[in-house]
This record gives structure tokens, sequence and C-alpha cells, in this order.
């Protein structure tokens, strides 16, 4: 097997023009493809982050049917407060979870006392709100960064259209579940910047304002948002969630809960989705380089040394030997290809970080981005090169095993 | 016993249009650590008796025997083990891998195709680089060598591996006449040493008179075979 490699080995450097051309254009395409995927890696991750920190949490647990009507805020299908209890329950005997924060949502009418307009409003228990969606504190962009009894976080659109500022008194009307109203006046204590960009008209209270609110004894919960120790875990502890809470049945016997992951709540999903098929596709291109060029260079090989093949196969080398002395001969340019774009793509990376990159996402501005390579996609990339390479001699080595003697020595 | 035994061998091409013969009938037996030359003009036939005779190739009809054999009945891979085990190939242009070294050129079929141990491998390469007076080109590759080197490295390579016979398709066509006659009584030499068979074809009439047993070959007829002073044992 030495031996092998050593011919195979000078063979590429006997070529070196060819040899260096095709290694390079490997190269490249393994340097394109590893910053592609550590940019766009990053910036999916930050994206979903932004997204899951800063207002949905991981996942969330409502009562069955309530995200089908999510955007009415249906408070006849928030959870009674034993139900609460049983999801609170199995939540704090699930070691995968790191805080949960229950909210109470509902629409109402915001008013400055001169003009009023609707808006969205999520009664939180700010420290298990602020544990659970730890950037939330970050999009409060004037203000305190918590919010006490009494207080409101407005949205940053209802505060410029309804000249909102710090310490005005506005009033909160809602329907309760009856069907009554009821008011409330609230100090503004911070204003609160959109997670997902212009339009957002969520606004922030105390879980026990809301209830007050809504005119509800206990609090009556509209939805659980959880944060995980590990988000890598998120698929798994789903699934753990909803069979721990498929036990709890209503009277009419159909499950009480629901469980769903981030993905199934935010549309960010499909960019997300996007970027994995983009970069399925930049790995399809990355291939077809590698198959096209190592192809290529090998079925020149042969041709060109179809008398040396023609001589070996005379003197008795089998042609097994001799097909796998063109298979490493590709195999040896894809790790080649492999290893020097591996470096180069580290060091591009290291590069950009160095630079950095600054990218506004909603209404975060300035983000930086930071691209990393995971050593799993250094691995999967030059496993797919070197796979590739491999396959991609296997027809020219083929036929130099093939050859009969005879013909390949007459070869002029 | 012979160590080649042919019976009416016939090859015939069939090209486009036509049957070509390029071998009819022929008939012969080769002793053991013989030296051996086919002769005739080209078109003749040589290179197709060689060529059957080094398991390149099948006849169209006939039985060939080589070291007790039958080499029509092997198939593509039995025949490239013959060839390894049995035969040594000396060829007009010389064939060396451009890679490798006199000393690795020289190894390759101790490695490739016979797998000899690194001991025995280095001190048969020792011997033959001294048998072929190129010791000390051994690390040179072959674009570095003459071509009277070069064939005398063909020469070794093809000993290397104990063959009980080797086969020269003109191996002194692409050399000039000094040098040509070097080549064939370094030949003769190695027959001597290693009791080889050698089997060579030319259409030099100099180098002929250097063989043995000549087999005159005429439109793929055997026409006549002489034979001087008789094959060295």
């Amino acid at each position: 097997m030495r031996n092998l490699f050593k011919i195979a080995i000078r063979n590429l450097i006997r070529y070196k023009r060819r040899t260096l051309l095709t290694a390079s254009l490997i190269t490249i395409g393994v340097v394109f493809v590893l910053v592609f995927v550590s940019v766009t890696g990053s910036f999916k991750a930050m994206m979903i982050g932004q997204i899951t920190d800063s207002m949905l949490g991981h996942l969330q647990i409502h009562r069955k049917g309530y995200v089908a009507s999510i955007d009415n805020l249906p408070l006849n299908l928030n959870m009674k407060p034993q139900a609460y209890a049983k999801v609170a329950a199995a939540l704090s005997a699930t070691p995968a979870v790191e805080s949960f924060s229950p909210r109470i949502k509902f629409g109402g009418m915001f008013s400055n006392f001169a003009e009023t307009t609707s808006i969205r409003l999520n009664g939180i228990n700010p420290d298990q709100e602020f544990r659970t969606v730890p950037l939330l504190t970050s999009r409060i962009s004037e203000g305190k960064k918590t919010i006490s009894r009494g207080e409101i976080l407005v949205p940053t659109l209802l505060a410029k259209g309804l000249k909102v500022k710090l310490g005005d008194a506005v009033v909160i009307v809602a329907t309760n579940a009856d069907g009554s109203v009821n008011g409330k006046q609230f100090i503004v204590s911070g204003i609160l910047e959109s997670a997902t960009g212009p339009g957002g008209r969520d606004g922030y209270i105390h879980i026990e304002d809301a209830a007050e609110v809504l005119r509800m004894p206990d609090a009556e919960v509209s939805e659980v948002a959880v944060r995980l120790k590990d988000f890598s875990h998120l698929p798994a502890v789903v699934k753990q969630l909803e069979s721990k809470v498929a036990d709890e049945v209503s009277k009419e016997g159909r499950p009480m809960f629901e469980v769903h992951s981030w993905e199934q709540l935010s549309p960010f999903y499909h960019i997300a989705r996007m970027i994995d098929l983009m970069t399925f596709f930049i790995k399809i291109m990355l291939i077809a380089i590698v198959l096209i060029s190592i192809m290529n260079v090998m079925i020149m090989a042969v041709y060109e040394r179809i008398r040396e093949i023609g001589t070996i196969a005379a003197i008795g080398t089998l042609p097994g030997k001799i097909r796998s002395m063109f298979i490493i001969e590709g195999l040896c340019l894809g790790v080649v290809g492999a290893i020097i774009g591996d470096l180069i793509g580290i060091a591009v990376v290291m590069i950009i970080n160095l630079i950095g990159i600054h990218f506004d996402f909603a209404q975060q501005k300035g983000m930086l981005l930071t691209a990393a390579l995971q050593p799993a996609d250094l691995l999967t990339v030059s496993v797919i090169v070197i796979i590739v390479a491999v396959a991609a001699s296997l027809q020219p080595a083929f036929k130099a095993s093939k050859m009969e003697p005879i013909e390949a020595l007459r070869h002029v | 016993m012979a160590l080649i035994k042919a019976q009416n061998i016939t090859k015939d091409y069939q090209t486009e249009e036509v049957v070509v013969h390029a071998l009819q009938d022929v008939d012969f037996e080769i002793e053991p650590a013989s030296f051996v030359s086919f002769v005739g003009p080209s078109g003749s036939g040589k290179t197709t008796i060689l060529n059957l005779i080094g398991c390149l190739d099948k006849p169209s009809a006939g039985n060939l025997r080589i070291a007790d054999t039958d080499v029509i009945g092997l198939d593509r891979k039995n025949s490239a083990a013959f060839r390894g085990k049995h035969l040594g190939f000396i060829f007009q242009d010389f064939n060396l891998i451009p890679v490798l070294t006199v000393y690795e050129n020289i190894e390759y079929p101790l490695i490739m195709v016979q797998n000899v141990a690194p001991q025995e491998r280095k001190e048969r390469i020792t011997r033959l680089l001294a048998a072929v007076d190129m010791t000390d080109q051994a690390h040179k590759y072959p674009h570095q060598i003459s071509g009277g080197q070069k064939q005398r490295v063909a020469i070794a390579r093809a000993l290397v591996t104990n063959p009980a016979l080797v086969l020269a398709d003109e191996p002194t066509a692409n050399l000039d006449s000094q040098t040509a006659h070097a080549v064939i009584a370094l030949m003769k030499k190695m027959r001597d040493d290693f009791g080889t068979t050698f089997i060579f074809s030319t259409h030099d009439t100099k180098i002929v008179s250097e063989a043995e047993v000549i087999f005159r070959l005429e439109d793929g007829r055997l026409t006549g075979k002489e034979t001087k002073g008789g094959t060295k044992p």
C-alpha cells in the first residue's frame, strides 16, 4: 500500500501544473463552502437567538387549541390555575429546563387620554420572564430594565404614534372572559423595541396587573415560555414534555395541553430552513466541482499513461492494483484539497472575525457577526470532498484496470 | 522437457474488411536456458509470436504450453499472475516507469507483482544492479540515464523475479550498434549466470548472429530453424 501511495504521489508531482490547478480548484471550493457555512450558520444562530431569547423562548406550552386561535388571544383557552400548576410541576421536574415563564396574553385598548389605539399585552412575572427570555431587557430602549406592578413597557410604535414618554400615565382597557370591560391606569416605565421589526404592538405589564385588568381571581395563564439549558436538545425535550403533559386530559378525554417548539411558532423558521437549503446547494456545487475536476484530471492521467499501464500490466500487475493506483491518486488530490481548503477556510473565518462584520436584524442595529467553524463542519466538508474525489476516480481507474496490455503497449 | 511447446499455432486478426493471417500452423519447441531469436521482415509475425508466448494475446487455434501450463486456458487475471511468476519482459522503448528511480524500477515487480521480503528484495536488486553495471546509477530517474543504460535497467527488471523466460521484442531497435551488441552480450551473460531462457525478436542481421537458436518467419509461417553450437544448460 505504501508503494501505491508513493507511485500515486509521484505521478501527481510529475504533472505539477495540472495537479496544482486541480487541487486549487478543490481548495477554493472547500474555502467557499466553509466560509459560507460559518457565516450563514452564525447568522442563523444569531437570528434564532434573537427570536427565542428576546420573545418566544425555546418552546411554549399552551392549552390545547390555543395556538390555532393565537391571533385572537382567546381568554377562554387560558389555563386554569390547577392546569398551570400541573404544567409548572412537569417543567420543574424536567432537568433539561433552565427556566419557564407564565404569560397572560390579551388584546386591549391603549389610551393616553387624548387618543386610543389597540395593543397586545403580555402579563409577565418579571423575574421568570427575564430568566426565560434574557434578551428582552436589551429590547428596552428607554427606561428601567425591569417592570413592577402598575408599570407598562410600551412598544416603540405606539409610543411614537401616541407621543407617549417615560413616566406618562396611560390607560389599558380590556374585555374580560365574561364579556365585561375593565380598565386600569399604568405608568410608562420603558419603551420597547420590537423583536421582529416595525409593526410590533406587544406591550408588557406585570402578570398580577393583567389578572386584575381581566378580573381573574387567580391568574389564568395563556402560555408558558420555556428556556432549555442546551438549545441543541430542543427536539428531545419537546418530545419528553409532550409525553409528560399527554397524561393530562380534559373531562371529555381530550389532551389538555400542546407543546410547540419555536420553529412551529415563528415564521423565521422558514428563513432558517432556506439558509439550510442554500447551504445544501452550496455543498452540491462543491461536490460538482470536485467530481468534474478530479474526473477530468484522472481521465487525462489514464489517457497519458496508457503505455505505462500496458507495461505494468504486461509484467504481471493485477488489475486490482492498477485500479488502486489511480483511485489513490484521486484520493490524494481530494485529501490535499480538503486539508489546504480547511486551513485557508479557518484563516478566512478568523480574518472575518478580526475585521468584524456588523449587520442589522429587525430592530437590533449593528449586531456583530461572529463566524464560527465547528469541527463537525470541517469534518463533513472534508469527508464529502474525499469521498467524491475517490468516486470521481473510479471510472478512470476501472478503465485503466480493464485495458488489454497488448493494446495499451501499442498505444502511441 | 521443453520450456515452451507450440503446436499448430494460428493467429488471425479481423480487420474491417479482411482477415489477416498473422501466424499459420506454427510449431516449435524451446528448451530451458536457451538463447533464441525470432527473425524475419516486418509483418512476418515476430511480435505476434512473442505476444502469444508472453500471454499478452491468445492464438486463434493451436496449443501452447509454457512451463507445463496450458496458457491458452488462462483467464485475464490468471494470465497476469502467470506473467508475474514465470515471465520477464524487455521492451523496444525500455518502458521504465518514469516516476521511479532505477532501483525502484527494478524493485517494482518484487513489490507490486510478487510479494518478496525486503531483505531478499535488497539482495536481488543489489546483485542485478552489479550484474548490469548500474550500481552507480541506482538513484537516478529514467530521464537521467542513456538509452543503453535504460535497456540494462529493463533487463535487470525482467530478471529480478527469477523468471523462467524473458521476452524481448526488438530490444536493440532504439540503440546504436555498439550499445546493441553490449545489450545482447549482457542478455547472454544473464542467461549464463541465471539459467534464464531469453527469446528476442530482431531484424538486425548482426544481432541475429548472437542467437544460439534462430527461428525464421515469413508471412506468418515458420520457414526455418538454425541451431548454433547447441543450447547451454
